[in-house]
């Protein structure tokens, strides 16, 4: 009895997460048509950005508006390496993607200094703001960004029948390892302290805990991930411009992906990018332009007024309650760390 | 040998001098109450104690140190914990979780290893099941009544092995049989060596526990004593009427 | 020399600023009405102000109805879009409200974008009048009729605003709920039904300021982006909840950036706005004559 209980709880937790690994590694292989694989990378790139906004905003509770300007450098950094030191394309390119994660990083540390200077709403405000200071420089220093005509990446040479191949791989590589380095930061006394500025801040620094350097340091570690992104977007798509890398309406997708999701939670951000995707891929092919906005500022509405612990954390919580009810033997299986629910924020009105 | 000297300490806000050349000596291993209508500046001077305010005048030493100008983080290491009126714990943390933020590890090693370690879980049991929440050590902070929660609060600082404890009206909005619990585990706590500072309203409270009472009037000490002599002192009676 | 000085031009601009800095008050005092009393940073004003241009454009275009006599039927309408904006979903928010109010309103801003993308595209438009083509000289500068008429505008709107919130009971109520929101509840005041009104006049005002940003910009469903940022540093420059101070605002911040297009190059006036709502934030953030401190609640 006791033997099979201990084993019950590692087999759950790591066992569908190997599963779906293995799921998505052949993926493409299973499903070679080029539409498919072409919204399972933009997929991948859409879940890997909202884990690494997760990283930050999900644990410290600062939601930052203003992370597309990582994604924009991490972009600006591949195109113009790439354009200016005349690479040729290939497997050689992705070599600059964590070069790319650098640059981002690097850049990070001041503005996050400066950002983090502010709480609250004057935090969400100042790094929305950041977005459009930067797509401003990037449309007028043209010396440097080429303006609004755009930089044009070099062509990767891939054979046509495998050539989404090399993307989808080295995009689920950076998933796979922002997901691990958010779940071990969950369960690390560093993710800890993360979790203790969400809640009082102030209180978390008087009982000891390095608030400025957790903030910062978590800002950078997701800014890194940002940019590799940014540079995997730029390689991907082949040609980037000012308007499309530094877009404010990303950064509100990014947001809305984490809470769709569920904020704080693994898994949450990358089930919310898979319904953000294919929404957005049917919007794109089937409606014309302005269905998508309405689409997205009335999900946004759902999931913040009705929805805001997210859809992983309800059905977690619909689960949890169903086995009680059930009456399984002893506690419901948890995973090493509880979901914590969360007491909503909107309180829906009953009559 | 006196361990928290309070010299001369004066903060205004504005108009307002909530602290007026404030003196208090508190000696280690006692129990010293801190009494005073409302108004009379008794979080004030918890707050310039454990250094989240600064005072405009005045000294404030612990264990011979200076620490007037200390941040509330650097005071906490030194061994000054402190709670709060309204009580400040983390709501969506679970209760064990709650206790091991103010486990002090050093190096950058600690602080990506596990949040709990053995020996760190160990003594938070003990002092989970010294206050009687170990059955609620999983369940997240927010949903735990008003005096448990004052209990964890009261738990987690003592996890950091604090020579001294600032209280902050421990014993407010609990039932009295919670505030008797509290003056036992106070005892207890004094017994093993911790000094402790009490602001409080509740008179039998104050007087069941503490050796000394210390009272505040319009930001400065009126008088101090034990607790006999000052229930008797028409000062105080008048200090509380009067206002 | 990148920077070019003349005093005419500099003057000429400084005049157009005053001009357009006005209209751009009416929007930022609604914003910093609706922080004021419901503790919100509402984004989808600038989303109302472009839903007012294009509610404009179709009445004048397809009713050929004229411009100022339009606003007779976008007031109200906008009025009653945020009482039922505020009632729906900004009264049901009850923790981190100012935080969750800018993701919120966000959301409310996207779907504005999208409803006018489907109805009208993205094309550029502009609105058209007699009054917009033509203009007056005096001295050197040449001024386009509109901008003089939208300054009566928004100086009429402005006293009306100003009457009532100071002459009024419900003025009166609406600085009572401004300065302790529970103390106003004890001495029997409304919340929920001032909250509604006061947030629907901020969203009214926008029909005004639509308007006139209609007449004097090319705008499209996407330009409620270039807005945002402008209105913020108005009201932060003002101070969140002061309306004196988001009109002085607006009016330095227009006269700054116009001033700046032709001193050194348009394409850096927008940059102004940036730099001020940086700096504020950074180290002034309850700017000219908001408070620091949380108000009361």
């Amino acid at each position: 009895m006791d033997r099979s209980l201990k084993l019950n709880p590692r087999l759950i937790t790591f066992g569908w997460p190997l599963i779906l690994l293995v799921a998505a590694v052949s993926f493409p292989l299973v499903f070679p048509n080029a539409a498919v694989d072409n919204v399972a990378i933009l997929t991948l790139i859409f879940a890997s950005l909202a884990t690494s906004w997760n990283i930050f905003a999900g644990y410290t509770g600062y939601n930052a508006l203003g992370h597309t300007v990582y994604f924009g450098f991490g972009a600006y950094t591949m195109a113009l390496i790439s354009v200016n030191q005349q690479l040729p394309g290939g497997f050689g390119l992705f070599l600059l993607v964590p070069v790319a994660g650098v640059v981002a990083a690097l850049c990070a540390v001041p503005l996050g200094w400066i950002s983090l200077r502010t709480r609250g709403h004057a935090f969400v405000v100042i790094t929305l703001i950041a977005v459009f200071i930067f797509q401003l420089l990037a449309f007028n220093l043209r010396g440097i960004t080429l303006g609004s005509t755009g930089i044009f990446l070099p062509a990767p040479g891939f054979a046509l029948d495998w050539y989404f191949l090399p993307y989808y791989y080295v995009q689920l590589a950076i998933l796979v390892l922002a997901l691990l380095i958010s779940w071990y930061i969950r369960s690390s006394r560093y993710g800890l302290w993360l979790l203790a500025i969400r809640d009082d801040e102030d209180r978390a620094e008087g009982l000891g805990v390095r608030t400025g350097a957790g903030k910062l340091s978590a800002f950078v570690i997701s800014a890194f991930f940002t940019g590799m992104i940014g540079a995997m977007y730029a390689y991907f798509i082949g040609s980037i411009y000012p308007q499309y890398v530094f877009d404010p309406a990303l950064s509100i997708t990014l947001v809305l992906m984490a809470f769709l999701g569920g904020v704080g939670t693994l898994s949450g951000p990358v089930v919310g990018a898979l319904i953000l995707e294919i929404a957005q891929q049917y919007f794109s092919l089937n409606a014309q332009t302005g269905y998508y906005q309405i689409f997205l500022g009335a999900l946004f509405l759902i999931i913040m007024l009705l929805l805001p612990r997210g859809i992983v954390r309800s059905l977690f919580r619909l689960w949890s309650a169903w086995r009680i009810r059930r009456g399984a033997g002893g506690s419901p299986v948890a995973p090493e760390r509880p979901e914590q629910p969360e007491r909503p924020a909107v309180a829906v009105e009953r009559g | 040998m006196s361990l928290l000297e309070i010299h001369g300490v004066s903060k205004a806000f504005g108009g307002i001098r909530a602290l007026d050349a404030c003196s208090l000596t508190v000696e280690q291993g006692s129990i010293t109450g801190l009494i005073g209508p409302n108004g009379s500046g008794k979080t004030t001077l918890f707050n310039v104690i454990t250094g989240y305010e600064r005072p405009d005048a005045g000294v404030v030493t612990f264990n011979g140190a200076d620490i007037t100008q200390a941040t509330p983080s650097r005071i906490f290491g030194l061994g000054l914990g402190r709670t709060f009126q309204l009580v400040r714990i983390f709501p969506r943390l679970t209760v064990m979780e709650n206790m091991h933020i103010a486990v002090q590890r050093s190096g950058i090693r600690a602080l990506l290893s596990r949040w709990s370690a053995p020996h760190e879980r160990a003594r938070a049991s003990e002092l989970l099941d010294f206050v009687g929440l170990t059955h609620l050590a999983d369940a997240p902070a927010e949903n735990l009544s008003y005096g448990q929660k004052k209990l964890l609060e009261f738990a987690m600082i003592l996890i950091a092995e604090p020579k001294v404890m600032l209280l902050d009206e421990p014993a407010g909005g609990v039932n009295p049989t919670l505030a008797a619990q509290l003056t036992e585990r106070i005892k207890t706590l004094n017994q093993r060596g911790i000094t402790f500072l009490v602001v409080e309203h509740n008179m039998q409270f104050v007087m069941s526990l503490c050796d000394k009472v210390a009272v505040m009037h319009r930001g400065t000490l009126l008088t101090e004593g034990d607790p006999q002599q000052i229930r008797g002192n028409p000062a105080v009676l008048e200090a509380y009427l009067g206002d | 020399m990148p920077f070019e000085f003349d005093p005419v031009t500099v003057l000429d601009a400084v005049l157009a600023g005053i001009l357009t800095g006005t209209v751009y008050a009416l929007m930022g005092m609604g914003l910093s009405l609706i922080f004021g009393v419901l503790d919100i940073i509402d984004v989808a004003q600038a989303g109302y102000v472009i839903l007012a241009a294009y509610l404009s454009f179709f009445l004048q275009r397809s009713l050929h109805i004229d411009l100022f006599l339009g606003l007779l039927i976008t007031i109200p309408l906008l009025f009653l879009l945020g009482i039922v904006v505020e009632v729906v979903f900004i009264r049901p928010i009850k923790r981190d409200r100012t935080q969750l109010s800018i993701l919120i309103t966000f959301g409310i801003g996207l779907v504005i974008e999208g409803v006018l993308g489907v109805f009208f595209g993205t094309t550029e438009r502009e609105l058209d009048a007699w009054y917009v083509t033509q203009g007056i000289k005096v001295g050197n500068f040449y001024i386009a009729y509109v901008y003089i008429f939208a300054f009566i505008m928004a100086v009429a709107l402005i006293a009306v605003l100003f009457v009532l919130l100071y002459r009024t009971k419900f003025g009166r109520s609406v600085r009572a709920l401004m300065q302790n929101r529970t103390a106003a509840q004890l001495i029997g005041i409304n919340v929920e039904r001032v909250s509604a009104i006061t947030f629907a006049i901020g969203a009214a005002l926008t029909a005004a300021g639509g308007m006139a940003y209609g007449a004097t910009t090319p705008f499209n469903n996407n330009s409620w982006y270039d807005l945002i940022t402008r209105l913020f540093a108005i009201i932060i420059l003002g101070g969140l909840g002061s309306v004196q101070g988001a009109l002085i605002g607006a009016i330095i911040m227009l006269v700054l950036s116009d001033v700046t297009a032709v001193v050194w190059s348009p394409v850096w006036s927008s940059a102004v706005f940036f730099a001020a709502l940086v700096l504020l934030l950074l180290f002034r953030p309850q700017g000219l004559f908001g408070s620091l401190a949380t108000r009361k609640q």
